[in-house]
């Protein structure tokens, strides 16, 4: 089971402790209203901030990894509070806030296509048999910042190789759950929905490539894309499709959603590459958040060309974006 | 007090003083470290949309005084547009400085070359992305009328000229709308509803012009009342 509860506390004291968080959430809410009601809305964004719960306690059991960065993690604020998840809102503070209420249990994943076991897999089933690593990764969002997180996680491969896929399966594609009552994002026609992302079989295979159920060594927080989100840690944020209920594998390469959205701006391989400018911005360079400054030199596949750059070799730089 | 007094030593520091609150905000969060985890990002889409704000309070100022008659709202017009400017100048200001100059790696300020690669690198941005193309024209004509605004530069240019090229205010407020629009990703609700506003503003504009008749004569606005700071202007003064 996911969830370990550490023994020697007893169940009562866990109770308590909840109640006791929940009456601080209450007291904060409470207070933060009555004082954005008298400062108006000009002030209202940090203490929608300030409200944000700490880590939330739910462990998860976990094992090293070599493939992890030894760079120092985001904090857990952080990299829960600032997060592209249109699903619960574009602006960047809004997933944390509006995502609060997703019930992600329980969950399935349906696998179709290309591939022998189609059908519908519970989360349970997906996780049966796993060992969980914490994958500390860098990633690198489109929008030239940065952060480094350590994700908690398994190979995609793993799955993959549950659902047999046959000779045909040239691309995987991966899908976010679509249900604008739970997502309330989505009754606003931004994009294309429900999400779409895809790799090409051997960018699937790849040991860097995990699905990520947990963050910090704990269940993932609902904004991070709970309960199951991959993580491609060479390519740009947007490939990396959160709070997956679909796995198809398929014959021709897939057009994922950013690239339907704008394909002069987003690409189907999207991967880091310094040389190739987003038409809006320039990418040789990001921001580590939580800096202010545009100065760290931006590595070709995230910094991780060793290890993925041999999959492109003969390709054409210029569309590896 | 006269009403005069009034405008000039109340309400005018007043203003000035909450048109700065903003900035204050902005101010005490960065030093206080609650920006969250994209202080840039926080900074240039709040210096971003106050400019679009002052611009917008500056443009309704004219149709303010002609719907309610309130001819001293022109008092406040000069110190809220110079405001947009600030705000403006902020939000550019934070892009060389936190991008471009961030991007050569914050070389020797005072050195030549450092003025030559950041002003290439500026020029490269301005150039090649259609969206700091616009954003930028809108600041040049910002810093234009800024530097056009005091009474002298009124008595210099003359009223009928001055008029003319502050008029281009409107060319600033639609190219920091589309700077805006051309800037976000996918949602464009929140650009859609500031273009909506200053296409608002100036249609009011367009609908004066057009119908003659709406226009109100001379002798209505008591130039008196408007207290403008330059003779020349109290004629006529039909935007």
């Amino acid at each position: 089971m996911l969830i370990r509860r550490p023994s020697d506390i007893p169940s009562s004291e866990i109770t308590e402790k909840n109640v006791y968080l929940h009456r601080r959430e209450f007291l904060r809410t409470i207070a933060g209203t009555a004082l954005a009601t008298t400062a108006g809305t000009l002030f209202t964004e940090p203490l929608l901030r300030a409200q944000q719960p700490a880590p939330h306690g739910r462990k998860l059991t976990t094992r090293p990894s070599r493939l992890s960065t030894d760079e120092r993690p985001n904090s857990w604020d952080h990299i829960t509070t600032f997060n592209n998840f249109y699903e619960f809102g574009t602006e960047v503070h809004e997933p944390a806030i509006h995502a609060r209420d997703f019930k992600p249990e329980p969950w399935s994943v349906t696998i179709e296509g290309e591939c022998a076991k189609t059908g519908r897999l519970n989360l349970e089933d997906v996780l049966r048999g796993e060992t969980l690593e914490d994958r500390i990764y860098r990633h690198r969002c489109v929008e030239a910042w940065s952060m480094v997180i350590p994700w908690v996680g398994f190979p995609l491969s793993r799955l993959i190789a549950k659902c047999e896929p046959t000779s045909k399966a040239k691309f995987v594609v991966m899908t976010t759950l679509y249900d604008p009552t739970r997502m309330p994002g989505q009754k606003v026609p931004v994009v294309p929905w429900p999400y779409v992302e895809g790799l090409r079989m051997d960018e699937a295979m790849h040991p860097l490539t995990i699905l990520a159920v947990g963050l910090y060594g704990e269940v993932l927080p609902n904004q991070n894309g709970a309960p199951l989100r991959l993580v491609v840690p060479w390519k740009y944020g947007f490939k990396s499709v959160k709070s997956i209920v679909k796995v198809a594998f398929v014959e021709r390469e897939p057009i994922n959603t950013w690239k339907r959205v704008a394909s002069n701006e987003y690409g189907f391989y999207a991967n880091v590459n310094p040389a190739v400018d987003h038409p809006r911005w320039s990418q040789a360079t990001e921001r580590r958040l939580p800096s202010l400054f545009k100065t760290r030199k931006t590595l070709p596949f995230n910094g991780y060309g060793d290890q993925v750059a041999g999959m492109y070799a003969g390709m054409d730089p210029k569309r590896l974006y | 007090m006269t009403a005069h007094q009034t405008i000039r030593w109340v309400i005018k520091p007043t203003v000035f003083v909450t048109a700065l609150v903003p900035a204050a905000v902005l101010l005490n969060r960065l030093v206080s470290g609650n920006l969250g985890a994209d202080p840039l990002g926080e900074i240039t889409n709040t210096t971003g949309l106050w400019t679009l704000r002052f611009v917008s309070v500056t443009l309704a100022i004219t149709p303010v005084r002609r719907l309610t008659g309130w001819n001293a709202a022109i008092r406040f017009r000069r110190m809220i547009g110079l405001f947009a400017f600030f705000y403006g100048s902020l939000h550019l200001a934070v892009f060389v400085v936190a991008d471009r100059l961030a991007a050569l790696g914050f070389p020797d300020p005072f050195a030549w070359r450092t003025m030559h690669d950041l002003a290439a690198s500026i020029g490269n941005e301005v150039f090649n992305r259609p969206y700091i193309t616009v954003g930028f024209t809108s600041w040049l004509l910002m810093a234009a009328l800024a530097v056009t605004s005091p009474a002298s530069m009124i008595r210099r240019l003359g009223g009928k000229r001055w008029r003319a090229v502050h008029r281009t205010v409107y060319v600033a407020a639609v190219a920091g709308v589309v700077h805006y629009w051309w800037s976000v990703k996918a949602d464009v609700r929140a650009p859609r509803a500031y273009a909506g506003v200053i296409t608002a503003l100036l249609a009011f504009r367009l609908v004066v012009w057009m119908l003659p008749r709406v226009r109100p004569s001379r002798a209505s606005v008591s130039p008196a009342a408007t207290m403008l700071p330059v003779q020349s202007l109290r004629r006529g003064s039909s935007r």
